[in-house]
């Protein structure tokens, strides 16, 4: 039997390489999550058209795509803001007050874990450990780590990649 | 490649070697702390002082002090420089011709260094993890010729049995025994699967491993393939960890290249493929059948076992998984012998086990140390201690599926068994150290929060009840609890642990159990606190029935 295969949702040349990612896989159904990935890393989120498209190219029920994207923490169904800010909250920064660091930013920004701030400049996200526990506690400000972080670095910093 | 072209390969690499080898550690917070940049200006006063014939700069993996990164060593000197910033990286290298470096220099002959017994660390900040070469160079993929060409599928079961290995993640089961049963099961196809979905937040062994040395988990799997009759194999990363994944595709890569993976390896009829499959942020893909519907693109929702996946696996064939650590110490049993690594550790719990150890401690970092080690030793002597004159109060084994070890038991001896008398486990390897300004309630609610977000919801004791037991804790730090609010989150406890369908369930009361069983003092106090005013009667009562419940 012959799969039909759906026409790319636009012109848009991200849409070629997320092609790409399931041609790799021949199409087949276990790819779902690298696909996601692959959607994710290119427009930043997922949206209902790439969710609709990746169903319908691996042929795997909407559930299912909706249903997996929305039990992965990776996955996000909403754009972020123009830039992220990460507050790890594993044991070791935990006990090293990554707690306290977590709540001056949210003060700070007025937005709360998860959230992103109204004009979508920032979004206020949260890790489980990445593993950079030696120096605990961390931030990742949009992609790079940052180690030894107090409430008041933490703030300044932030000053220093976005205005509020 | 044939052998020949491994020995001319390792020979090879040994003679481009140059007299004098500065190694900079870019894995994990090293990395973080700019260790790139001091790695580029290396480089750049070697190229400005004429020292280019006599000097190279290695790129390397975890030298396990990563607290005190980033850093630098110095070979055939040994010595060890901390701290190292992009600034004073040059006087290391103009120290070479005399004189004192700026650079901090560490103690390379301390305990932190000195009581390790480094197997699966062995090459970990000394090879350049993105050559294979190297790798090559320190006798690896050796192991997998000699499983290939030397022994029958069945001597490697038993080999692997004989050296008393047991699963690296935390459970402890027999490898062999593992091997055995997959080995035995009948599939026309079988899969070897390495779990690196190191989830257990403040852990990252295997994160180190796996930055610092990704072929020793490669072979190990390419051996285990041979050993149980599987030809393809999957690495489950989780998505946090870049450069991990990074260097595990580069990797497999030049082992493909070089004919040490794919078809055919050293041109016997043996195949074996790996393929990485990248996680995507939930803890309970680390439990063994939720990993696998992971693996085949579904939601990472356990199913009950048995069929174990030794039977009934990936796409129902037989599977076997293992631990990153697991896998890397096999090359070295295979190459040493079964008797050499049997002779290592305690009579139960073999060899050696890798631990992170991070939190209130002197020295953070990774470490590699004989099993039967004592809790103080690792503490206190590798570790240094408490920072800034505190005192150590509990270390806090196997993330939130483990428990915490109070001061009192540091002399217990780590191993499976004991840890588990202990009300911990051994878990994966994460020790995080707590001191004495650590509220162990405030804990135990950190763990519960932990467990509540990331139950996959599939059972109800465990989606229900991690949510009742947050909220109990809840009142318990909010000074709002009463005495029988504390039952009840005893009862849960029982009951989660009880009656929920995977381990993230059946574990998630242990952080409670262990603190409520070394630190009830500190429930009570939250408990007595809003009974301050109460008449003296009722308060004995009080003081009677939490008698009754410890007792209980």
């Amino acid at each position: 039997m012959k799969l039909i295969k759906p026409p790319l949702p636009s012109a848009d040349k991200r849409w070629k390489i997320v092609d790409s990612r399931m041609r790799r896989y021949s199409y087949q159904a276990h790819a779902l999550i690298e696909v996601l990935h692959t959607v994710q890393q290119s427009f930043g989120y997922l949206d209902k058209d790439a969710l609709k498209f990746v169903a319908a190219a691996l042929h795997v029920p909407l559930s299912r795509v909706y249903g997996v994207s929305t039990f992965y923490n990776f996955f996000s169904l909403k754009p972020h803001g123009a830039h992220t800010c990460v507050v790890c909250l594993g044991t070791a920064c935990y006990v090293k007050g990554g707690d306290k660091v977590l709540a001056a930013i949210e003060s700070y920004a007025r937005i709360k874990r998860g959230e992103t701030t109204r004009d979508k400049q920032l979004s206020l996200l949260t890790e489980r450990c990445n593993g950079a526990c030696t120096i605990a506690p961390i931030v990742v400000y949009d992609g790079t780590v940052a180690g030894h972080q107090t409430p008041k670095e933490a703030v300044e910093r932030l000053k220093g990649i976005v205005k509020l | 490649m044939t052998h020949e072209d491994l020995v001319a390969t390792a020979e090879k690499e040994k003679a481009a070697r140059k007299e004098i080898r500065l190694r900079c550690c870019m894995a994990g917070g090293c990395l973080f702390s700019r260790s790139a940049d001091v790695k580029t200006a290396l480089e750049k006063a070697v190229k400005n002082n004429g020292m280019s014939e006599r000097v190279e700069i290695c790129r390397v993996g975890c030298m396990g002090l990563c607290g005190q990164g980033p850093l630098v060593g110095v070979d055939p000197e040994g010595l060890l420089y901390e701290h190292v910033t992009p600034e004073n990286a040059s006087s290391i290298v103009t120290a070479l011709a005399g004189g004192v470096a700026e650079a901090a220099r560490g103690d390379p002959r301390h305990p932190f260094f000195a009581r390790q017994m480094p197997v699966v660390l062995a090459r970990s900040g000394r090879v350049d993890p993105e050559r294979i070469e190297q790798y090559i160079e320190s006798g690896g993929y050796s192991a997998l010729h000699h499983v290939l060409f030397e022994m029958q599928p069945g001597q490697v079961i038993q080999a692997i049995a004989k050296s008393g290995l047991r699963g690296r993640g935390g459970a402890g089961y027999p490898t062999g025994l593992k091997w055995a049963t997959v080995a035995k099961s009948a599939g026309e196809r079988k899969y070897v699967v390495c779990n690196a979905d190191e989830g257990d937040p403040g852990a990252f062994m295997d994160r180190s491993v796996l930055e610092s040395d990704p072929h020793a988990v490669l072979e190990g799997m390419a051996i285990a393939g041979r050993a149980v009759g599987a030809d393809q194999g999957f690495i489950y990363v989780r998505a946090e960890y870049p450069l991990a994944i990074n260097r595990l595709q580069i990797a497999i890569q030049q082992a493909k290249r070089h004919g040490l993976l794919g078809p055919g390896i050293f041109e016997s009829s043996f195949n074996f493929n790996v393929d990485v499959r990248i996680g995507a942020g939930a803890f309970v893909c680390g439990e063994e059948t939720a990993l696998m519907a992971s693996i085949e693109g579904k939601r990472g929702q356990p199913r009950p076992r048995p069929p174990f996946p030794a039977e009934h696996g990936l796409w129902g064939y037989p599977t076997l998984l293992n631990n990153v650590e697991t896998f890397a110490n096999i090359a070295p049993i295979i190459s040493r012998g079964a008797d050499w690594y049997a002779g290592l550790g305690t009579e139960k719990s073999k060899g050696t086990k890798v631990f992170s150890l991070s939190g209130k401690i002197r020295n953070t970092g990774v470490i590699e140390v004989e099993m039967g080690i004592t809790i103080r030793e690792i503490v206190e002597e590798l570790g240094g201690g408490a920072l800034d004159g505190a005192k150590v109060k509990a270390v806090q084994t196997g993330g939130p599926s483990g428990g915490c070890i109070p001061a009192a038991h540091f002399e217990t001896p780590v191993d499976y068994e004991s840890l588990l008398k202990l009300g911990s486990i051994m878990g994966s390897g994460g020790m995080v150290v707590m001191d004495e300004h650590t509220n162990m309630v405030e804990l135990a609610r950190f763990y519960m929060q932990f467990c509540m977000e990331e139950s996959c919801g599939k059972c109800i004791p465990c989606r229900v009840g991690t949510v009742e037991m947050y909220q109990l804790l809840t009142r318990l730090t909010e000074h709002k609890a009463t005495l029988r609010d504390l039952e009840q989150l005893e009862e849960l406890c029982d009951l989660v642990q009880n009656t929920s369908l995977c381990g993230l369930g059946q574990s998630a009361p242990n952080p409670v159990l262990s603190t409520l069983r070394y630190f009830r003092d500190e429930y009570l106090e939250l408990l007595q606190a809003q009974e301050d005013g109460s008449s003296d009667g009722e308060s004995s009562s009080i003081a009677r029935s939490s008698k009754s419940l410890a007792q209980m």
